[in-house]
């Protein structure tokens, strides 16, 4: 019988170990007091998993991240963590930072800082049960929507915070999201971040766990920015080399308003970043920066999804992935402007340095225009370090390695440079460097 | 110093052979010329010298102070004081041009069992030499080269040589694309590291540079080869015959 037959006959009936994980974890879940509207999300959404399952090749967005072969086993949910043990494992907190920190999934409001004045946090947790307050949080965009990771998530969101700052607040300390991972258990985060009219803010994420563990992490932030208001963001993934990380920034702008956006992917045996950005007013401005950092057998996707609903948008993407051993960088970035988003102005880089034969960089950069005056490009290339630009560093006494590490730190710069924390910018050279570091070790071994 | 014995070179993936049977030697305090026509093999042997990995050896051998060069990469090299002063030197986006001058002083200190240079004392050594080539801050703080203009590229590279004081200064091509005054700035600082015990190998295609940076030795490359050694009247003879004999003689 040919193959095509088979599948037509039986669309499918086998299911991947991680799958079989997750609809187990669906039906030993422990009890839970959700609204009802909060319940008709979750049933619709694993009634979508249980048809569709992991998303695969044949699914276009996950063309090249094909989650059914990725993504081996998805590790139980841990229960919480006495304090003591969560307080260890999460350190000391960085100065200038107010932190919110989850330990294996779960918020530790004693772990928390103070809150800056005209700052308020709720835990998702406590809001499950009532509903109304997030209800307005979780009008995802279609894309979000449809996403799968994202449905995943929200079958399966069991903590997460609700961050507001009021209209005109400028945030002086930074606002940490901290994830700590202690061993192999997944962690389903849902975050909501609204920042009203005027405000400022500077908030960090920060993903990390044991080298080995197995963790398992797929977190969504909802981020609404309001009129004239600013956000700067930037994430460090810096978990095991066995984890799996999946995130989703849902992104929407409102009129001048501002998001300049940092992602450091570091870690994760199999992660995927995804960026859904939406314009709403005009006259918002959104700029998102990546570094990629890949070795070994890693894989690493990052999405993109630009939407300029509105005209006069401003948007700046810069991808940059570094790619070692055989490992796999996908970037898939899309700019959508439709028919009334006159004077849009978008630019889209991606940029892959393959340091071996067997590294692997797929580009697929996108362009939707509807509208007739705009300016919009983008540009991917992917390619091995510059063997000029080596021969002339070592001609003047710099050994090949540290060579190597000069020219990749450069190629990285214009992605991270632009930081405007110093602080912040100064921890992810330092992740960049240690990077650096193992890999110039592992290569004099 | 250097002593270049019967080398035969050529391009890794292809057969012709570019040198072929080069012979030179070099003492220190000796500034030797190297001119030839187009395509007669010079950048080649500076390459060589300098450790480029583009170039396969076939034959013969090159030793520095009697230390057999070829066995060394390209960065040991230096670190024993060779230097080239590239014809056409590289722009590097993203590695400003001070943190480079340090990399590379320290990396070759490291390399002969010195300390790493205090910053203090790496700053006003910078300035001091920078000062000399009108080489100002903004050049210093920019990426290696990059938008500097064909004259500022040069005068970076003998800031390079000025900071590194190298044992052994190959210049490839120092004059192409230099304007007099340029031309003036570079020379002058050429002169002003020539000393007992450093050698220069200044590889030209014209006598002009010459006035400026007065040759000990003048040797005439032809098809991979010396084909005429003589003192700094060579290169006049060459300036006003031109290497019509030479390409003729080897054709």
């Amino acid at each position: 019988m040919p193959e095509s037959a088979v599948m037509t006959a039986e669309p499918r009936i086998l299911r991947t170990q991680a799958e079989k994980d997750l609809l187990d974890l669906w039906r030993r879940k422990p009890e839970r007091a959700d609204s009802a509207a909060i319940a008709t999300l979750r049933d619709a959404a694993i009634a979508r998993f249980d048809k569709a399952g992991l998303p695969h090749r044949r699914v276009e967005e996950y063309k090249y991240t094909d989650l059914r072969a990725l993504l081996k086993t998805v590790p139980p949910l841990a229960g919480r963590a006495d304090v003591e043990a969560a307080r260890a494992a999460a350190g000391p907190a960085a100065e200038g930072e107010v932190r919110l920190v989850f330990v294996d999934g779960h918020f530790e409001p004693a772990l928390s800082g103070a809150l800056p004045k005209g700052v308020t946090v709720e835990s998702l947790a406590n809001l499950l049960p009532h509903g109304h307050t997030l209800g307005d949080r979780l009008g995802l965009s279609a894309t979000a929507m449809q996403d799968p990771l994202v449905g995943l998530n929200t079958a399966f969101m069991r903590d997460g915070v609700v961050i507001r700052v009021a209209a005109r607040t400028k945030v002086a300390e930074r606002i940490a999201i901290e994830h700590v991972a202690t061993g192999a258990h997944a962690a389903f985060l849902r975050h909501a971040v609204a920042v009203e009219d005027l405000a400022e803010v500077t908030i960090v994420e920060r993903y990390r766990g044991p080298a080995d563990a197995a963790s398992h992490v797929n977190e969504v932030v909802e981020l609404t920015i309001g009129d004239g208001a600013t956000v700067h963001w930037v994430k460090l993934q810096t978990e095991g080399l066995a984890a799996a990380h999946f995130s989703t920034l849902v992104v929407d702008l409102s009129e001048k308003a501002e998001l300049d956006h940092f992602a450091l992917g570091a870690g994760a045996a199999v992660a995927r970043a995804q960026v859904f950005a939406r314009f709403s007013g005009e006259h918002a401005t959104l700029s998102t920066r990546a570094a990629t950092l890949l070795e070994g057998r890693r894989h690493a996707d990052a999405t993109l999804v630009v939407d300029h609903a509105v005209p006069h948008g401003t948007s700046r993407e810069l991808y940059r992935a570094v790619i070692d051993g055989e490992a796999k960088s996908v970037f898939q970035g899309k700019i959508v402007v439709r028919q009334h988003a006159q004077k849009t102005d978008g630019k889209m880089a991606s940029n892959a340095v393959l340091l071996t034969d067997a590294a692997e960089a797929m580009n697929k950069p996108e362009l939707e225009i509807f509208a007739d005056d705009v300016v919009c490009g983008h540009g991917a290339t992917a390619g091995e370090l510059d063997e000029r630009l080596k021969f002339y560093l070592m001609s003047r006494g710099i050994p090949a390695a540290e060579a190597e590490t000069l020219l990749i730190m450069a190629f990285l710069g214009e992605a991270v440079d632009t930081i405007a924390d110093e602080a912040l910018r100064d921890q992810v050279t330092a992740e960049i460097e240690a990077w650096l570091e193992r890999r110039a070790a592992a290569k004099a071994a | 110093m250097l002593e270049v014995k019967n080398l035969h070179v050529k391009i890794a993936d292809e057969d012709r052979e570019i040198l072929r049977g080069l012979d030179l030697v070099v003492k220190p305090g000796e500034v030797h010329a190297i001119m030839g026509p187009n395509g007669s093999g010079k950048s080649t042997l500076s390459y060589v010298l300098a450790g480029k990995p583009d170039y396969e050896v076939t034959d013969g051998e090159v030793t520095l102070d009697g230390a057999d060069l070829l066995a060394m990469e390209a960065d040991e090299r230096a670190a024993r004081g060779v230097f080239l002063a590239f014809q056409y030197p590289v722009e590097i986006p993203g590695v400003a041009n001070m943190t480079f001058l340090k990399a590379a002083l320290n990396a070759q200190r490291k390399a002969r069992g010195e300390g790493e240079i205090l910053t203090p004392d790496f700053m006003r050594l910078v300035r001091s030499e920078a000062g000399k080539l009108a080489i100002n801050q903004d050049m210093l703080k920019r990426p290696v080269n990059v938008g500097f203009s064909g004259g500022e590229k040069k005068r970076n590279e003998i800031l390079q040589m000025a900071v590194l004081q190298p044992k052994l200064c190959i210049l490839d091509e120092t004059d192409s694309g230099l304007d007099i005054d340029a031309l003036k700035i570079v020379s002058e600082g050429v002169n002003a590291l020539r000393s007992p015990d450093r050698a220069f190998v200044v590889i030209t295609h014209y006598q002009r540079l010459l006035d400026h940076i007065r040759p000990d030795f003048v040797h005439v490359l032809s098809k991979g080869r010396i084909v005429r050694s003589g003192g700094p009247e060579l290169a006049l003879e060459l300036e006003a015959k031109g290497y019509a004999d030479y390409v003729g003689e080897a054709a």
